[in-house]
């Protein structure tokens, strides 16, 4: 009898083929696949449905989840879940922490975390769901900003991490977001704002002026960022300017406004600018043309010839919010080291309808796209067309890939959580 | 005997431990999300005409939204909030003055910048502010010019 048992024992491994698929082979996706749609052979389950204001998300290697909060009643920032079924869904949500903001990610045995002004980090124990309480400063100095106040963090596995700063403006006007006011020249926030800033990864207390370096500038808000290991650099993708139709009616129409300027997508190696303020992407004449605060028409490139172009271009305000490489196994050969990209949706397409509240799939050879981008997971507003921003039931947010290759997405209103996987 | 076991073996095995999810995809196509949802519209009758329109749409409804609910996060909603029903001398000054910090409506905090909107005139406030506290399920008093001067005139 024990030689029966261990032989269905050897037979269920051997038919399984990798480890690694067993827990997918067991998941069981939800009905109608928690609202999304996807591409053929690809299902989604519902992990929560409500884990609070959710911004970014990562996933330890043993399947615990942690999510960053917008706000939390008593300042615990960390959202904290487990499955203890094997189902996939959490069956343990728990709050931890003392900091609200975007940025988390696991590194080092430490949960690091994007507050507003500060990035900290947390101490983890094998085997404890919540972090320890004693955390530690980071880095600090960061402006205390109303706009674009996320601070995302990447690592690039050598000892650096880096932060964006967003700028803390529209297009650096006087007089901030008011019609008829110029655009400072130069821009006084470039020299603590509007770009991507290095740190050592494992420092205490470093100052961002005084201890990080700015790696990178002319980077208006990226809240999505991601370390490609597969060639090692940074990309990040950017929020683009908001408001030409409001400020320039004379230069934009309403419709032009709701497809204008690109969302750009960066390939950011040391010491690049890509143009914010002075200059903006137009994807439709595939250049960078002068902004109009600072004499632009549309069409003037100016000095914008000297500015880094975007690797790629997306239709305007749709705003990214969370980039991931794809590295698993699950997910078709297409996939591997393939970009994903949360879209948090529009606000300022108005009075056209809103959109982009979706995940799209951009394919990679190397370092750069080697296809057109696609909506890969789509149907979170919960209606065809979103008349108004609010109205939109769910809003992708963050991503983040599971040891099993499973994509992970989280949305913005209710912190409802989705796991995406193929079969 | 040891093979007919063997074989029973493989077959429980292979059913029980990679069953396929061929279930789960015909589930799948058959609830997509409802897509027959009415656009929100202002519920007055008489909103499209009313004069305090064009200067909504001009100067707010790129944050505000064409229905007055905001964006979650962002903007604050103009939709049923004491902020525009209730106290006018506040309103007209946060239109005239603009806002900038923490603000609680309806419950939840927003850490924004409102600019100012000094260049438009005591009519054109009257009006998009007369617009705003009727529309969108609205139904406070107008906005009178003579009061729009009067908070002027203190600010």
């Amino acid at each position: 009898m024990k030689n029966l048992l261990a032989l269905f024992l050897i037979l269920f491994i051997v038919s399984c083929g990798q480890p690694e698929r067993s827990e997918t082979d067991t998941l069981t996706a939800d009905a109608g696949n928690g609202g999304l749609t996807l591409p053929e052979g690809f299902s989604a389950l519902v992990v929560a449905e409500e884990t609070g204001r959710g911004r970014h998300i990562d996933i330890n290697e043993n399947g615990d989840i942690y999510v960053s909060l917008r706000d939390h009643d008593e300042n615990k920032g960390i959202a904290c879940l487990r499955d203890t079924t094997g189902d996939g869904k959490a069956d343990i949500i728990e709050y931890a922490g003392e900091h609200v903001g975007t940025g988390i990610k696991l590194h080092k045995g430490y949960l690091y975390f994007g507050a507003d002004t500060a990035v900290v980090r947390y101490p983890l124990t094998d085997g404890q769901l919540l972090p320890e309480s004693n955390w530690e400063m980071i880095a600090r100095g960061f402006p205390t900003e109303q706009q674009h106040e996320a601070k995302p963090m990447e690592f690039d596995g050598q000892g650096n991490m880096f932060v964006t700063v967003g700028a803390p403006a529209n297009a650096c006007m006087e007089q901030m977001r008011t019609k008829g006011s110029p655009g400072m020249d130069p821009c006084p926030i470039l020299e603590y704002a509007g770009g991507i800033w290095k740190f050592k990864d494992d420092a205490l207390n470093q100052d961002q002026m005084t201890d990080g370096e700015r790696y990178a500038t002319g980077i208006r808000h990226a809240v999505a960022n991601s370390w490609n290991s597969n060639v090692n650099e940074l990309y990040v993708v950017q929020h683009g300017r908001d408001q030409l139709h409001q400020f320039f009616p004379d230069l934009y129409t309403t419709k032009e406004n709701a497809e204008l300027p690109a969302e750009e997508f960066f390939l950011v190696t040391e010491g690049a600018d890509f143009g914010w303020p002075y200059c903006y992407y137009d994807q439709f004449r595939e250049e960078k043309v002068l902004a109009p605060e600072y004499g632009g028409d549309g069409e003037i490139t100016d000095r914008c010839e000297n500015k880094t172009d975007p690797i790629m271009a997306f239709p305007g305000h749709i705003a990214p919010n969370d980039l991931l490489f794809y590295t698993g196994y699950m997910f078709p050969e297409k996939y591997k080291n393939g970009a994903f990209i949360a879209f948090h949706g529009s606000w300022n397409r108005a009075p056209e309808p809103q959109s982009g509240f979706f995940v799209v799939f951009v394919p990679f050879d190397g370092a750069n796209p080697s296809g057109e981008w696609e909506v890969f997971a789509d149907g979170f507003a919960g209606m065809e067309t979103v008349e108004s921003t609010g109205d939109a039931e769910y809003r992708p947010c963050g991503l983040s890939e599971g040891p099993d290759g499973s994509l992970y997405v989280v949305d913005s209103n209710k912190g409802k959580i989705w796991r995406i996987i193929y079969s | 005997m040891k093979i007919n076991v063997f074989f029973i073996a493989i077959l429980i095995a292979t059913l029980s431990g990679c069953g396929g999810s061929t279930q789960d995809s015909e589930v799948d196509k058959q609830t997509l999300p409802d897509t027959e949802i009415e656009p929100a519209q202002p519920k007055a009758a008489t909103a499209s005409a009313h004069p305090g329109k064009k200067v909504f749409d001009s100067v707010c409804l790129a944050c505000h939204m064409a229905n007055g609910t905001g964006v979650p996060g962002m903007y604050p909603p103009l939709a049923k909030t004491e902020w525009v029903n209730g106290d006018k001398k506040r309103l007209i000054q946060v239109t005239i003055q603009g806002l900038s910090g923490k603000i609680e409506v309806n419950g939840v905090t927003y850490n924004n910048i409102m600019p100012p909107n000094s260049h438009l005139s005591d009519q054109e406030i009257a009006d998009v502010l007369t617009y705003v506290r009727q529309s969108f399920g609205n139904d406070a008093g107008e906005v009178t010019v003579e009061e729009v001067q009067r908070v002027r005139a203190d600010l």
